[in-house]
């Protein structure tokens, strides 16, 4: 399990869950290593302030984990942590690797205006 | 309000955090982007006193953690904001709350450099990383590059020929700072090659990473070089920038401290480890600066008291 402020994703059911009750959906799947952290520090902060999308984080070691991995969007990833942006359940954007905050709030602003 | 805040949970901030808790003056550890500092993507610490067998970064600073944690240390996985100096106190600023405190530690250590090349940016997760712990598996038989001369780029190499089939390092000096023995290893792996005296100056590719172009820094002349990966290993800056108005820095970045102490310009305030240390730049030296900077904190609490 990651060792964040973020709930964490676990287990299809999980996934289906998050995916099922919420609307807008941001799921960062990655390790504890430095390029992962300043994204999950970064999803924290923007839970207070986007609070019509749920923030979740996803240990990319476990076998759940395959549900991001074998995404079509991931296929060419190369660096973790991938953040996969769901609206209504489908993917709407996905990143790979470290981003900054003005990255992610662009993509935020963007796919999940309300 | 708090005795004693330490920003950073490398060995610095940790071990600062041993000693003031110890000395029952009940610290609070404000962790930072990085919790457990550079040294959690290590493999294997070798040359942490103590272990005679090696030990992972990652396992190392969680023991760190919990002997810091036994003796009543606290702990916020939180980042600083801003902070300002208000009579005898410091108003630390973190995003949930502000947080007043007698003393200061800072201990926040140094991150890692980045190429500087204009299309660095763009191939993140698309080829360059700054983490070959993380990413190597992505580059299954694949070449890639390592760019540094000092451990951890040397690490990185012998890390990455797990997964690569060829290793490349470029370092634009004859020179190695990475420690003899290291070297050496990385010397007797048939999959690493050295591009020295070489520097990186353009990524090549479309979507993804297919090459660089290096620049032999003696005869100037420019060659592509065909990589799938590119991994950055090229040192760290101190990370200073929230505490620039309450301390000297130097011209490098690295905080100024009174000589033989962790002193800093404004009384209080304590720093130790790699943002004040431009020379050793090693976990066990962090480690016994982390010391002094608790020592200096309880003996200035106590003349305040």
């Amino acid at each position: 399990m990651l060792d964040t402020n973020l709930r964490h994703l676990e287990s299809k059911e999980d996934i289906t869950e998050v995916l099922e009750n919420n609307k807008n959906v941001l799921i960062s799947c990655g390790r504890m290593g430095p390029m992962c952290i300043p994204v999950y520090l970064i999803m924290e902060e923007l839970e207070n302030e986007y609070k019509h999308v749920a923030f979740r984080d996803m240990d990319f070691d476990i076998p759940a984990s395959d549900f991001i991995k074998k995404l079509p969007e991931c296929s060419s990833f190369m660096g973790l942590p991938f953040n996969v942006y769901f609206k209504e359940g489908k993917v709407v954007t996905a990143t790979s690797s470290i981003q900054s905050k003005n990255q992610i709030t662009e993509i935020l602003d963007r796919e999940f205006a309300e | 309000m708090e005795n004693v805040v330490i920003a950073g949970s490398g060995p610095a901030g940790l071990t600062a955090a041993i000693y003031t808790a110890r000395a029952r003056l009940a610290p609070l550890v404000i962790e930072g982007h990085a919790p457990g500092g550079q040294l959690i993507v290590s493999q294997e610490v070798e040359n942490f006193p103590g272990f005679s067998e090696p030990i992972s970064g990652m396992d190392l600073m969680d023991r760190l953690k919990k002997q810091a944690e036994n003796f009543g240390t606290r702990f916020k996985m939180e980042t600083i904001k801003n902070v300002r100096k208000t009579g005898d106190a410091f108003e630390v600023n973190i995003n949930s709350e502000m947080i007043k405190t007698k003393t200061l530690i800072i201990a926040t250590g140094a991150e890692a450099r980045r190429l500087l090349i204009p299309t660095e940016a763009k191939f993140y997760g698309k080829g360059i990383s700054g983490c070959a712990t993380c990413d190597g598996s992505f580059f299954s038989d694949k070449e890639v590059l390592v760019v540094g001369g000092g451990n951890t780029a040397m690490e990185d190499a012998l890390f990455l020929t797990r997964f690569a089939s060829k290793v490349t390092i470029v370092h634009r000096r004859e020179y190695l700072r990475a420690s003899p023995i290291e070297v050496e290893r990385v010397k007797k792996n048939i999959k690493i090659k050295w591009a020295i005296p070489y520097v990186l100056e353009e990524i090549t590719g479309d979507k993804l990473v297919t090459g660089a172009i290096l620049k032999n820094c003696q005869t100037g002349k420019r060659h592509e070089i065909k990589c799938h990966g590119i991994f950055v290993a090229i040192g760290h800056e101190p990370q200073t920038q929230v505490f620039k108005d309450l301390v000297n820095i130097d011209e490098n970045g690295f905080i100024k401290i009174e000589k033989g102490s962790t002193r800093t310009s404004t009384p209080g305030l304590f720093a130790c480890g790699d943002v004040c240390d431009p020379v050793y730049k090693q976990a066990v030296v962090a480690a016994g600066h982390g010391c002094m900077a608790a020592l200096d904190a309880e003996q200035y609490i106590e003349r305040m008291n």
